[in-house]
């Protein structure tokens, strides 16, 4: 079952480095955004498949961390990194 | 050469090509979402490394609380950034600024090169110690009891780089609410979410600052989840940044190092040493230090986050 | 039993992993910021759900069991907002680039 796993674990490991190539490209700013997203989901597997590999069960809590801090650093994004949004269409004095 | 050694040549390969084109990015925003790409990847190479400890702070501060402070300030320098680009140093700038980082890499592999190989360690001292504390994760043993002075000392470092944000204020705003006034549809999808997850992420950085006693976690993890959902709040317009000539505030931000001290100087009172703790009340203490120092990390990391005061008090 | 959770654990590991291809693929080849998108979100979701199911049964205890699907749930919920807040995005600023 390890090897299996190992192997799945590099599997999603190379997905995460084409992954990699939208935040090299872009060409949208979104574009960034949506790679630097799919890091975060395929670190979180990546996370939990090597907990179960190397029998750390903490992994799951560095996992549990990336969940959420990845969110906000998203989030972070919608709000800064495109200019010209204003989150949820208010009349915002944000982004400067 | 096994399964296992090709998946950590790989992961390092990546790692590190990431960190080089991170750095070789010409634009401001394309190299702060690498850099945050950076931040989600590294845990990974810590965890294989069983420093768990380590990677849940890179993912709290790489990954979250890092990136969102870089992107802030590359939506800042957005509008100058044309300009900055155009003016290209010249030559012997490049070279000097090339010969110094060359410098600099070579002085500090040499010293990783030169390590005393098996390299001199305290952990078996350390590990066989940890029942003088009643606390079984060695990494918080080290951080709260072995070398408690430097814990302390980091918390005032963290004061001190607060003071010196917010001197970066104008004299108007001195002692204002720092960063703009967020605004968001209260119905709408962001409000939502910062109404939904901040009670989840409370919860888990609790649990991270609870465990870290046993497990993996601790004070710094902890405070720094608080700090992030803080910050999701009042990116939603669902409150706004507290005005920092509040007294509670600045009694929360001298709280983690300020007990910390109270405790060192009770363990001169009682005939044992500075920052030493009672043998039978160390866990009691240690927690209670903890306490005080998860919220002045949470709120010293969300109001470093936030900036320098921006608007008066009264707004 | 224990042969039947393997054979669960493989097959669901092997699904999630094929979302994560079509996902990662489906960024880097479709045409617009949208349909991109929609590449992203289904499959990465659905790609880290089935690497949670497939992972369930290796768990050792219940505790860790729920720790794992609360981390999936997690990341739907924000997921799902995030590509929302993306897409009002690329909408807001005109054509997809």
């Amino acid at each position: 079952m390890t090897e299996f796993l190992t192997a799945a674990l590099g599997f999603i490991l190379a997905m995460l480095a084409l992954g990699l190539v939208p935040i090299l490209r872009g060409p949208g700013d979104a574009d960034r955004m949506m790679a630097a997203q799919l890091i975060g989901t395929g670190g979180i597997a990546a996370l939990l498949l090597l907990g179960a590999v190397t029998g750390v069960p903490a992994a799951a809590d560095v996992a549990l961390t990336v969940a959420l801090l990845a969110t906000f650093a998203s989030i972070a994004f919608v709000k800064k990194g495109l200019p010209h949004l204003d989150a949820d269409e208010a009349s915002s004095t944000e982004d400067r | 050469m096994t399964v296992a050694t090709i998946l950590e040549m790989v992961l390092g390969a990546v790692v590190l090509g990431l960190g080089a084109w991170t750095i070789a990015a010409r634009e401001t925003f394309a190299a702060t979402v690498g850099y945050v790409a950076y931040g989600l990847l590294v845990p990974l190479i810590w965890v294989r490394l069983d420093a768990v400890d380590v990677a849940l702070t890179e993912a709290a501060i790489g990954g979250g609380l890092g990136g969102v402070l870089l992107l802030g300030a590359a939506a800042r320098l957005r509008a100058s950034e044309p300009a900055a680009a155009a003016e290209t140093p010249g030559k012997i700038v490049r070279l000097g600024a090339a010969g110094a980082s060359v410098m600099v890499a070579a002085a500090l592999s040499a010293a990783v090169l030169l390590l005393p190989d098996p390299a001199p360690t305290l952990a078996p001292a350390a590990i066989a110690n940890a029942s003088a504390t009643g606390l079984a994760n060695p990494v918080t043993n080290v951080l709260m009891a072995f070398r408690a002075m430097d814990t302390m000392l980091e918390k005032v470092v963290l004061l001190l780089a607060i003071v010196g944000v917010w001197s970066l204020a104008s004299d108007q705003a001195w002692g204002g609410r720092p960063g703009p006034r967020h605004q968001a549809d209260p119905h709408g999808v962001f409000a939502f979410l910062a109404r939904l997850l901040p009670p989840v992420g409370i919860v888990v950085g609790i649990y991270m600052f609870w465990t870290g006693a046993d497990h993996p976690g601790g004070a710094f993890q902890g405070g720094s989840m608080l700090a992030a959902m803080w910050l999701l709040v009042i990116m939603a317009g669902l409150t706004d940044t507290p005005p920092a000539s509040g007294r509670w505030l600045r009694l929360v931000l001298i709280a983690g190092p300020g007990v910390f001290l109270a405790v060192g100087l009770g363990g001169v009172c009682f005939g044992l040493a500075f920052l030493a703790y009672p043998p039978t009340n160390a866990k009691p203490l240690i927690l209670g230090i903890e306490v005080a120092m998860v919220l002045t990390i949470a709120v010293t990391l969300g109001l470093l986050v936030a900036g320098a005061p921006e608007r008066s008090p009264q707004r | 039993m224990s042969f039947a959770l393997d054979i669960l654990t493989i097959a669901a590991v092997s699904a999630g992993a094929f979302f994560f291809l079509a996902g990662t693929v489906g960024l880097l080849r479709f045409p617009d910021t949208l349909t991109r998108l929609h590449a992203l979100t289904k499959a990465d979701n659905l790609g880290l759900g089935l690497v949670v199911l497939g992972l369930l049964p290796q768990a050792g205890s219940v505790r860790h069991g729920l720790k794992l699907v609360g981390i999936w749930l997690l990341v739907l919920l924000a997921g799902a907002t995030v590509s929302q807040l993306i897409a009002r995005a690329a909408r807001q600023g005109g054509p997809a680039r």
